[in-house]
């Protein structure tokens, strides 16, 4: 049987222009072997969750610098619950607050990984935890 | 329900899915494509290429907005590279199209190469089908930034858009033959540009020097400004004009008849290839051939007639 490659969505939810750190991840999935759809800057939750679900994506990686990650994660996260799609596992990076991290887990996300993180961490952390839709 | 028959019931995820099973190389999809296949054959298929960075996706995006005013559902398959170091692939062109991601009637799907030569991945043409069998009345195909004699779009699309941006007719040799051989509609884009008249008027010049036998299509070179929509107007009359001269000259009849072909003839090779290099891997031929090419006891001829002869082809 042939085998599935993994593809991510990378995107930015909400009006947070900083997109180094987006960038920088997207690469380094490339170069993990994974297919990376970049959605880019300015998405709202829905438009990222129906990208998800047309690109068939296993994996949501969002990146948020702008604060506004209490509401957009878990907005997101209801979206996929709706849409039958909460198979997706969704993770987020950026700068989060300590204090931010269980509240965001118990909403749904499945891991945070904040400023100074390697990119070696996070992606052993996809391939350990995101296994490709049967 | 069958993936197949979930697409036909207008299930998105499952269409999703089915395009992913396709890409995957997974054998179930090909009973998926059998079912789907006669729900196929409808749609108009609309191919972009051209450089990187053309701005193909740009144009893509205000296509799609053009035909979805017209009330048409839009299907898209953009493909991007493969990465030939690791694998893996940034698929960027979705960043452009962001706008029609909530639009129930414009499904958008990014394909990576996955080291296909030609624009595009072996997989786009079934992918097309599955949009097509969606119901989608238009799927727009825009290849990877190709070179130039990356030519596959033409075997799928009714009509062939090549991209070009001012300069580029600068150097006529620049412009290789094949490119000018594909294109039935021809953009100079970023027209606000300097230089857009004058490429285009150079592309024209190329295109009136092909003299094209009586009764056949004549490209026209537009010029238009993707970033804010302008010349986008103009663009879809010519679409419709190109569709209607098919239509009308029995030239579509020849296109369909040639990408049936190519669909058979790729579908066939694929699956020879397939089952005769599965059945000499399995038996141990494979190995007995490698090894006698390596201490010259046999070579590729000999050995690629012998296994063929040991099934029948009458
Ligand atoms: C560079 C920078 C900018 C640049 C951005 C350039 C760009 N195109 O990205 C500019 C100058 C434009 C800028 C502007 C602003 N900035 Co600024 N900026 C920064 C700064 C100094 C560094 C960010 C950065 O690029 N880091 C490098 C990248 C590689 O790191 P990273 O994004 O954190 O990514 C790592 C991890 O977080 C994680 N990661 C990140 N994303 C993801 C995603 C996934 C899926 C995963 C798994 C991991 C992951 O992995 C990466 C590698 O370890 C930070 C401070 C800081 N030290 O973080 C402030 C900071 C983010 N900015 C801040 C602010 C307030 C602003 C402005 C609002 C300032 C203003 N008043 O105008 C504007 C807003 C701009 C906008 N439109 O959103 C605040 C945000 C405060 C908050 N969250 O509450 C910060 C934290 C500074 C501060 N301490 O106050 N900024
Ligand atoms: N000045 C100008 N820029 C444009 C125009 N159309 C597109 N662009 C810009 O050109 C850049 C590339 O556009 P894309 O649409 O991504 O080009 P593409 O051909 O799809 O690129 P690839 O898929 O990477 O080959 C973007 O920054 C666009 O904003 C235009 O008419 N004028
Ligand atoms: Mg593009």
């Amino acid at each position: 049987m042939a085998e599935r490659k993994l593809r991510v969505l990378v995107g930015k939810p909400g009006l947070d222009g900083h997109d180094r750190g987006a960038k920088i991840i997207a690469r380094a999935f490339r170069d993990a072997g994974f297919e990376v759809i970049y959605t880019g800057l300015h998405q709202t939750p829905e438009q990222i969750v129906s990208a998800s679900i047309q690109e068939d994506v296993d994996c949501i990686a969002l990146s948020i610098l702008s604060g506004a990650h209490n509401t957009l994660l878990p907005a997101v996260n209801e979206l996929l619950k709706e849409k039958g799609a909460d198979d997706i596992v969704l993770m987020v990076g950026g700068v989060i607050p300590e204090e931010d991290i269980p509240g965001l887990k118990a909403a749904g996300i499945r891991e945070v990984f904040t400023p100074g993180t390697s990119t070696e961490t996070i992606v052993a952390w996809v391939r350990d935890n995101v296994t490709p839709h049967a | 329900m069958t993936l197949a028959e979930r697409v036909l019931d207008g299930d998105v995820r499952a269409a999703a899915r089915l395009m992913r099973d396709i890409d995957d190389r997974f054998k179930s999809a090909v009973a998926e494509l059998k079912t789907l296949y006669p729900h196929t054959g409808n749609a108009y298929i609309l191919g972009l290429t051209g450089p990187p960075g053309a701005g193909k996706s740009t144009l893509v995006d205000q296509i799609i907005a053009a035909f979805r005013k017209k009330e048409l559902l839009v299907g898209v398959v953009a493909i991007d590279p493969t990465s030939p170091f690791s694998g893996g692939a940034i698929l960027g062109d979705r960043i452009r199209m962001n706008r029609h991601a909530e639009d129930a009637g414009v499904f958008i799907r990014s394909l990576a190469t996955r080291g296909c030569l030609g624009g595009m991945s072996r997989s786009t043409m079934d992918v097309v089908n599955v949009m097509d069998a969606m119901g989608m009345d238009v799927v727009i195909v825009e290849t990877v930034g190709v070179g130039q004699d990356e030519v596959d779009i033409v075997s799928t699309a009714h009509t062939t858009v090549v991209v070009m941006v001012p300069g580029m007719g600068d150097d006529i040799q620049a412009i290789k033959a094949g490119i000018l051989e594909i294109g039935d509609v021809f953009v100079v884009n970023k027209a606000d540009r300097d230089g857009a008249d004058r490429t285009a008027r150079e592309l024209a010049a190329m295109l009136e020097m092909k003299h094209p036998e009586p009764g056949a299509w004549l490209p026209h070179v537009l010029k238009t400004e993707g970033s804010r929509g302008i010349g986008v107007e103009e663009l879809m009359e010519e679409f419709e004009a190109h569709r209607a001269f098919l239509k009308s000259s029995g030239a579509l009849q020849r296109l369909i008849q040639e990408r049936n072909a190519k669909l058979f003839a790729d579908t066939l090779r694929e699956e020879l290839f397939d089952r005769v290099f599965g059945a000499i891997n399995e038996n141990g031929d494979y190995c007995r051939i490698t090894d006698g090419m390596r201490n010259r006891t046999t070579d590729p001829y000999t050995a690629v007639e012998e296994v063929l002869a040991a099934r029948a082809f009458p």
